[in-house]
């Protein structure tokens, strides 16, 4: 019982992560029908510029926000730059130029940073809390308290505010969305934004568990991925619901066989699932039926 | 009020209108019609700026708006109910004409809602259901809806009448006559020729990518080219 709860608890904090990178993917598929393959690096880039800035001489709180600040605006130019100039181009060239996006931000942080492991120390110190015989780090509850106060105010977003509907609106039906007012470019740039903020919130929240490096975005963004899928490409809940299910197969897949397995046995799930729902758990096809 | 003048428009290499001239003046309800793949709808996505240009002259009240992107032409005043209706299908029917006004966050708004609702008492009764649920006619009202929310002084109608049953037709026909009153002028592309004609003022008549006829619409009913050709009398 406390081990499975144990096996749970690691579950739920690499799934809240996975959760935060899926709807990531989330958020940019829906404005523009991309998969932005640099997601991952948005994770990374919140973890690293956050410790270059506190061993600078940043208060870590401060760090922290500056280093989302500076992802959101990279998440900006990436698409100003990369993204909006290949408008007319074909959506497999979009995701090429967001592979392209991804090594790129890599080389760049190589040289900016270093290719060293980092951390920084755990917001509320490492002493494990426990919980009915299992044990869980307290930088564990920031990360799952983390994305759980990030999906709520997403959720809020985009069922309370006009513009969050003007999001919604633009996913589905863009040419209706240019014809009633509204900027797409806007939300193209906005969407941008939140989805590399986010991602930054992640690598700031794991990163005193997980560490960091130049190199940690490619395995993140291959497991958000498939949890974006898993959930339904385009669903926000099903980003959530897919994060949490790669998380927990894993934890529990390296708790009772072999931490060697526990790769393998998320995407054999995912592909049992993707088999017999092509579009996901929660998928466009599935959910909004006309 | 809106005036085209030479106005060229391609997909990729292939030009489907090769210089239209067409004046729509304040107040008035005007009827293009034409056949099947003659350029009505590139012309209306042309003039709300979703398509562009590639020669001629734009202007809207005295602006030439040939530059601006689409939502700077909404925010002047120059709203679209577009072909195949394009409604929101993930929202629900008040989310829709809430985007519809997207540009204002005023008082107004609700009371523009209230308007609309008068005007189409069902999108009332289904305001809080998925705006995907809805039936072609329903769907029909929402887009023309959603345009007014906007507060144009004029009005582009791609087809409103398109796949509808008659007596839907002439309840839309008649919501585009009374829009004379709420001094929204409108322009109005049409393949059902008689429909169109018998409520507006003027008309022109396009001919793969050109206007070939044009004049007083009581008079274009009455043209036997027209009737031959369009009204198949
Ligand atoms: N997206 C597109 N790509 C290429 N060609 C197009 C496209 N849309 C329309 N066309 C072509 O442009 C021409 C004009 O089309 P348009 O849709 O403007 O005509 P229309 O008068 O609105 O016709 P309908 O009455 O069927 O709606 C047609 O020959 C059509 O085949
Ligand atoms: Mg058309």
């Amino acid at each position: 019982m406390s081990d499975l709860l144990q096996f749970v608890f690691s579950g739920l904090t690499v799934g809240a992560v996975y959760a935060l990178v899926a709807l990531g993917f989330t958020i940019i598929y829906n404005a523009s029908d991309v998969v932005n393959f640099s997601q991952g690096e948005f994770v990374m880039l919140g973890g690293m510029s956050t410790v270059f800035l506190s061993a600078a001489g940043v208060p870590l709180p401060a760090a922290a926000i500056l280093a989302v600040v500076i992802t959101a605006l990279v998440g900006v130019a990436l698409n100003k730059f990369a993204i909006e100039p290949a408008r007319n181009a074909s959506v497999v060239t979009i995701i090429i130029i967001t592979i392209g996006a991804s090594i790129f931000l890599r080389g760049v942080a190589q040289i900016v940073f270093d290719k060293q492991l980092h951390r920084f120390e755990s917001f509320s110190g490492d002493v494990p809390i426990e919980i009915l015989g299992a044990t869980i780090l307290p930088q564990s509850v920031w990360v799952i308290f983390g994305a759980a106060v990030i999906f709520t105010g997403l959720y809020l977003f985009f069922t309370r505010t006009l513009t969050g509907k003007a999001v919604l609106a633009t996913a589905n039906n863009r040419l209706a969305a240019r014809l009633v007012g509204i900027n797409t470019n806007f939300i193209m740039t906005l969407s941008f934004a939140l989805s590399a903020a986010i991602g930054a919130v992640a690598g700031v929240l794991v990163t005193p568990i997980t560490l960091t490096s130049y190199d940690i975005g490619i395995a993140l963004a291959l497991k958000g991925f498939a949890a974006a899928m898993l959930g339904g490409m385009g669903n926000p809940f099903g980003a959530l619901v897919g994060g949490l299910v790669v998380g927990l197969i894993e934890a529990l897949t390296a708790g009772y066989i072999s931490s060697t397995y526990k790769d393998a046995a998320a995407f054999i799930v995912i592909l049992a699932v993707l088999f017999v729902m092509p579009s996901g758990l929660f998928g466009r096809a599935a959910v909004n039926r006309v | 009020m809106l005036s085209v003048e030479g106005l060229r428009s391609k997909y990729g290499r292939i030009e489907v209108l090769h210089g239209v001239d067409l004046e729509v003046k304040s107040g008035e309800i005007v009827s293009v019609i034409g056949a099947n793949g003659a350029g009505k709808t590139t012309l209306l996505r042309c003039l709300s700026g979703v398509q562009p240009a590639s020669g001629g002259s734009l202007m809207f009240r005295g602006d030439d708006i040939s530059k601006l992107p689409a939502h700077r032409r909404v925010g002047l005043g120059l709203a679209q109910s577009p072909e195949g209706r394009q409604i929101f299908t993930n929202l629900s029917v008040e989310e829709n004409l809430r985007l519809g006004a997207y540009l204002f966050a005023d008082a107004r708004v609700d009371k523009d809602m209230a308007d609309a609702f008068a005007m189409f008492p069902v999108l009332k009764e289904k305001r809080n259901l998925s705006a995907g649920g809805l039936s072609g006619g329903q769907q029909q009202m929402l887009a023309i809806a959603r345009a007014l929310m906007a507060r144009p002084t004029c009005v582009l109608l791609d087809e409103p009448s398109m796949g509808l049953a008659p007596i839907l037709v002439d309840q839309i026909l008649e919501v585009v006559k009374s829009l004379k009153s709420l001094d929204v002028t409108v322009l109005l592309v049409e393949q059902n020729a008689f429909a169109a004609l018998s409520i507006a003022d003027r008309g022109y008549v396009m001919e793969t990518g050109r206007i070939t006829m044009s004049g007083p619409a009581a008079e274009l009913i009455a043209d036997p080219r027209i009737r031959e050709a369009y009204l198949g009398i």
